[in-house]
């Protein structure tokens, strides 16, 4: 891919997710959506970067702040709509909504609310691709995404420990927005992450520019080292959340906020970066592109029907 | 039991290695891990001869870290593959449960039936020779309360080897409980390759007066009080769940139509246990006897305190053959406050076992 091929690759995931969830925002109060949301706005340098290197069938692992790597991995945008609407032709049939987001043939395993628990099945699906290469002769690769909290869970320490001893194909990113719901990091961590992870010896990467290009390049750097057998690698990417945890809103002036932090991250917005970088003509284009996907996906949900009572009781049992 | 060929008289553990290694060498997606089980010692034998056979990419040891490693298995699980993850004693299974209910047991339905999580999870119950507070728990009634778990409580080899079979088979996460006394209990098990049923109760031995209904190795303490029973005349009919989850109803049901009692024994607390639900399923069914009066029950279960380590104390944790016969008598005799008790009968599993493990 050459270098504008890039910046307009990376411009389009991260505007698209940046307008499908401003659209979230807009929705929201008329109710529509009745499903917790937790946004990535302000985030979506960092999907856009670590979807980038990988295939269709490479897999990821998403937390419960699932929307960004679920678009950015190709995941398709009217049966996530519909998903949050609760209609039966959401990616899961209404029974997942915002937090459980899935599409296998995406390569996307199913999102979990509880923080951590997907970190061990990521690592249990890339023992899959370990054993699945030595018939097959090609290394998919799984990319575990989590948050700064995550790292808490005894589950990180336990997964990391099993995944460098048994050589997995996953590259673990640390999404690092410096938040567990309102409680910054520094009153819940003793060491750095860095500091916990590097014993463990994996080929490491922490980008805290918030620049999406030296993301995608140390990501990308990462997952080839996952994808040619040399066992797991970790990232650490900082990153901002704008607006509150769970919910539409801004909550700019709650004590837990730091005023200056988020007005530096709003100063370092990759996806304006980028929008000039491009040009006004390109940028357009893309925009009215992005526009059309984000009305047909809220047409698609409002369209559709929800699920019947049936449904009630599918897939308890395979 | 089915009549198949090549039976043979099996421990139930050799019965497990046997389900283990011949899945292992049908199905290459199959792998078996956890803490110990390639080790000397082998999971009392359960997974002897595997490593050999098999090689240390099919079945290997893990870091003590049961969360992760039940996520481990629901990640193959969802990649395809057929794990099977072993603790030595099902108390560890509480460190796994975080991942056995919140993903494991919902990923199917959660994901709207685009994944599945074939999973087996084998666990054993401790007894005796000190197990005490943390290696005696029988916690199957907490995994029976979630949509999406299966439960099958093995009570001799040749239910151990199809039951093993039919879990490795089956697309849901099957949790098999073992107990640790049953272990060596010898079974005539054939070589072929054979599934039980998992939902179906077996009538270990029929009877018209009394419906014995007990789980794990309450099915062999229920079938010694049988035997006290018919002493003094009572012919009572004792049903092995063998699956707690889906438990089998039909087969209860139609025993305690028959004789209008019904005697729930289980190997754990009756607090919110199978023994609860089994009695509530028979009232919301308004089953009567033969007499047509409503079923007559009762229950019986581990002493509603923690398990103490001293033998002397630990005799009266459990109920046994005598104390149910005992109680069976007072129903059948309707003599609530009846003292009739049998004379000490043996319990070799019991009396022959010696740890340390």
């Amino acid at each position: 891919m050459t270098q504008p091929e890039l910046v307009q690759s990376l411009y389009q995931t991260m505007h698209l997710v940046r307008r499908f969830e401003e659209k979230l925002v807009e929705l929201y109060p008329s109710d529509k959506i009745k499903s917790p949301i937790h946004l990535s706005i302000g985030q979506e340098a960092v999907a856009a970067a670590v979807c980038a290197p990988l295939n269709q069938d490479d897999i990821i692992s998403n937390t419960y702040r699932c929307h960004a790597t679920h678009i950015a991995k190709g995941g398709n945008l009217n049966a996530m709509m519909a998903e949050l609407y609760g209609k039966a032709t959401g990616c899961a049939g209404g029974k997942a909504g915002s937090m459980h987001l899935v599409e296998i043939e995406s390569g996307i395993l199913g999102a979990s609310a509880v923080v951590g628990t997907t970190i061990p099945v990521a690592a249990g699906y890339a023992l899959a691709l370990k054993n699945e290469a030595k018939k097959t002769g090609e290394q998919r690769v799984v990319t575990a995404m989590f948050g700064d909290g995550s790292t808490e869970e005894g589950c990180f320490a336990e997964t990391i420990n099993f995944a460098v001893l048994h050589k997995l194909p996953i590259l673990f990113v640390c999404e690092n927005n410096e938040m567990a719901i309102h409680n910054p990091i520094e009153r819940r961590q003793a060491i750095s992450i860095q500091e916990r992870v590097k014993p463990y010896g994996m080929p490491m990467g922490h980008v805290t520019s918030g620049d999406v290009f030296e993301m995608h390049d140390e990501v990308t750097r990462l997952t080839e080292s996952v994808r040619a057998g040399n066992g797991p690698a970790f990232i650490e990417i900082e990153t901002h959340r704008w607006l509150e945890h769970v919910g539409p809103n801004n909550d700019d002036d709650a004590p837990y906020r730091n005023p200056a932090d988020l007005k530096k991250w709003k100063e370092n917005d990759q996806v304006a970066r980028l929008a000039e970088m491009l040009g006004t003509e390109k940028t357009a284009e893309i925009n009215a592109h992005v526009e059309e996907l984000v009305a047909e996906s809220v047409t698609f949900a409002e369209q559709s029907a929800f699920p019947t009572k049936e449904e009630l009781y599918t897939h308890v049992y395979a | 039991m089915s009549m198949l060929s090549n039976q043979r008289l099996l421990r139930t553990v050799d019965a497990l290695a046997e389900a283990c290694s011949q899945e292992m060498a049908r199905d290459d997606s199959v792998f078996l891990f956890g803490l110990d089980v390639d080790d000397h010692k082998a999971i009392q034998g359960s997974t002897a001869g595997l490593l050999e056979k098999f090689g240390p990419d099919r079945i290997f040891g893990t870091p003590l870290s049961e969360d992760a490693m039940t996520g481990v298995a629901v990640g193959a699980a969802m990649a395809g593959m057929r794990p099977i993850h072993v603790h030595i004693r099902m108390d560890f299974v509480l460190l796994a449960m975080n991942q056995l209910i919140n993903m494991g047991a919902k990923a199917h339905y959660m994901y709207n039936g685009q994944i599945q999580v074939p999973m087996v999870v084998r666990c054993t119950i401790g007894r005796s020779w000190g197990q005490g507070a943390q290696h005696s728990q029988a916690l199957h009634s907490m995994l029976m309360h979630v949509p999406g778990l299966k439960v099958v409580a093995p009570t001799n080899a040749y239910d151990a080897k199809g039951l093993m079979i039919a879990a490795i088979r089956d697309n849901n996460p099957v949790i098999i409980m073992e107990h640790r006394l049953l272990c060596n209990a010898e079974a005539y098990v054939p070589e072929d390759l054979y599934e039980v049923e998992i939902g179906k109760a077996r009538i270990m031995s029929q009877g018209d007066d009394i419906t014995i209904l007990g789980v794990s190795h309450m099915a062999i303490e229920s079938m010694r009080a049988a035997k006290f029973l018919k002493e003094e005349g009572i012919s009572a009919e004792v049903i092995d769940p063998v699956s707690l989850r889906p438990l089998d109803m039909e087969t209860i049901g139609n025993s305690v139509q028959k004789t209008g009692k019904l005697l729930v024994v289980d190997n754990g607390w009756l607090n919110c246990g199978l023994s609860a639900e089994v009695l509530a399923s028979i009232a919301e069914q308004g089953l009567t006897g033969p007499d047509g009066q409503p079923v007559q029950v009762a229950r019986m279960g581990f002493a509603d305190t923690t398990c103490p380590t001293v033998r002397c104390l630990e005799d009266h944790f459990y109920p046994n053959g005598r104390t149910i016969a005992a109680k069976a008598y007072q129903m059948v005799k309707a003599q609530p406050t009846a003292t009739w008790l049998p004379p000490e009968g043996v319990q070799p599993e019991i009396q022959e076992f010696k740890g340390p493990f």
